[in-house]
């Protein structure tokens, strides 16, 4: 007897490397995903009763690709395979398969099956919603859930997605050197914007299980690419990010920022596992967004506490970032650690000019609000408080606003 | 005799638990590790980082990102070592290399370490076979 547990999570362990073989061999991905859904229902039958195989995998791969090919034969009334039962019998074809996989055409599967869910010319929700139906093999009420629309609206973006991407030119071909660098930075960025839909909305039961998610795919593509300092970068900032939710909200669901939070609530297994990533990061010298960013990360984790922060640290890091890609929320993010090493007014002074920019964003008027109040503008602290309260993107961050300046204003009192 | 136990598992379904899986997990562990105490059988137990976190050492100068990854060669033991960080862990690993050239060293970061808690635990090395 195989535990039905067990064959779930094989199911789900395989489910990336199968459909993306599968893709390679039929070029149309509804019929790969037949394919695999009719693989993974003979599993659910044979495996309880026989024992997995050796290489789940390479069982369903064939099982899939020959359940295909079967269905085309019945319908042209030639002769059928024989039937899957013999082929879990460890035959000489699976062994065979498995180690053809064990090449290079696996990582370039995988990659090319995450790379057309990044498709330029899908928006950026549908990326995501394409990428956990295909790639997760979460279900469409799984994702309409995460997303707030209805099932029948999420069938229809999917579908539309996956029309627009067999329009296109899917490269089936082995990608070269620069191209397979091209593919796996988009599926990085792709993969973040995963973890930040989950991220944004905090405490919500369905949605948070993205950054679990979003992690899951990271390590995969880490797997596959073990040497990309900016991968082990990408990964370690999730990690360290998620290694924190616990401690992000209270009880009532109100957020925590990071300096008010108990450290002890902080995933200790995730943190390590950060740390250690970045450490091996750092020996590349080849250093990128992703990186710097879990270096800030790290550094708050590293910390004991929030006052034995090492802003400097931080600010150095901000900088480098600003460096490598000129942005007004990098600045914002800046002013924050400025701020800490060098009073309110010097951070003032250096978001004031963003304001064109940042008219629209709820972080910016928090921290103004906070600066100001540190500097005693007791009714100018207000009107930036009251613009953040406008723009708040949830409930709980509204909530947030009003909390934090209820209790600065008694403070200033 | 003394012999080591060595856990293998599925890492990405491991290193995906919750905090409360995990600490579930580690609390029935830990009732097996306090009988083994009181027994005095139990030695020194670790756990190790995923594979994602290791680096591996080849022919004592040839650094590579990830674990070891051969069928040919088998593991045949291990070192704990107490040092500041990778670049450190490294180097102890090319002086080991150094002295047993054909060795490959996988350098993989411990999550939790739980000394050795037997009370006539061995001060010197014990040579069993």
């Amino acid at each position: 007897m195989t535990d039905m547990a067990w064959i779930n999570g094989a199911l789900t362990a395989a489910r990336p490397q199968a459909i993306g073989a599968l893709l390679r061999y039929f070029r149309d991905m509804d019929r790969a995903e037949e394919a695999f859904q009719d693989a993974c229902l003979r599993a659910l039958k044979s495996w309880p009763e026989k024992g997995p195989p050796r290489d789940p995998t390479a069982w369903l791969i064939l099982v899939g690709r020959n359940a295909a090919l079967d269905g085309v034969r019945k319908q042209s009334r030639t002769t059928a395979l024989p039937p899957d039962e013999e082929i879990s019998d460890l035959g000489d074809a699976e062994s065979e398969l498995a180690e053809r996989l064990d090449g290079s055409h696996y990582r370039d599967d995988v990659l090319r099956l995450l790379f057309i869910c990044c498709h330029p010319e899908l928006p950026a929700t549908q990326q995501i919603a394409l990428a956990l139906r295909i790639v997760s093999g979460l279900t469409v009420t799984q994702i309409a859930r995460a997303f707030l629309v209805s099932d029948a609206a999420m069938e229809q973006r999917i579908t539309r997605a996956k029309a627009r991407i067999a329009k296109a030119e899917v490269p089936f071909e082995t990608p070269g050197p620069a191209e397979r660098a091209e593919r796996v930075a988009a599926v990085a960025a792709m993969i973040y914007l995963l973890f930040n839909e989950g991220y944004s909305a905090g405490q919500d039961p369905a949605r948070a299980p993205l950054c679990d998610e979003a992690i899951r795919l990271a390590r995969l593509l880490l797997r596959l690419f073990q040497t990309e300092p900016e991968i082990m970068g990408l990964t370690a900032l999730m990690l360290l990010q998620q290694a924190r939710l616990k401690a992000r909200f209270d009880p009532s669901g109100e957020v925590i920022l990071l300096d008010d939070q108990d450290r002890s609530l902080w995933n200790a297994n995730l943190i390590s596992e950060g740390l250690a990533l970045i450490d091996k990061a750092m020996r590349h010298n080849r250093p990128g967004p992703y990186q710097v960013q879990a270096a800030i990360a790290a550094t708050h984790s590293r910390s004991p506490s929030a006052a034995e922060t090492d802003w400097a640290g931080i600010d150095g890091l901000y900088l480098a970032l600003e460096r490598m890609q000129p942005s007004p929320v990098i600045t914002l993010n800046r002013a924050v650690a400025v701020a800490k090493l060098h009073g309110p007014a010097a951070a003032l002074a250096m978001i004031e000019p963003l304001e064109a920019q940042l008219s629209g964003y709820f972080h910016y008027f928090g921290a103004r609000g906070a600066f100001l109040l540190q500097l005693g503008r007791k009714s100018e602290a207000r009107q930036a408080f009251d613009r953040a309260i406008a723009l708040a993107n949830s409930p709980a961050e509204a909530a947030h606003i009003r909390q934090h300046l209820d209790r600065l204003m008694q403070q200033a009192e | 005799m003394l012999y080591t136990l060595l856990c293998y598992n599925k890492e990405d379904v491991v290193w995906s638990w919750s905090k409360e899986e995990d600490d579930a997990v580690m609390a029935r562990l830990s009732v097996v590790h306090e009988k083994l105490v009181k027994e005095g059988k139990l030695g020194t137990s670790l756990r190790l980082l995923p594979t994602t976190a290791a680096t591996t050492l080849r022919g004592g100068d040839l650094v590579i990102d990830g674990p070891f990854a051969e069928t040919k060669e088998q593991l045949l033991g291990f070192y704990v070592i107490d040092v500041e960080s990778l670049d450190a862990a490294l180097a102890v690993a090319k002086q080991l290399s150094a002295a047993n050239p054909t060795s490959v060293y996988e350098i993989r970061p411990i999550a939790l370490y739980v000394p050795d808690a037997r009370p006539n635990a061995p001060t010197q090395m014990i040579k069993v076979y």
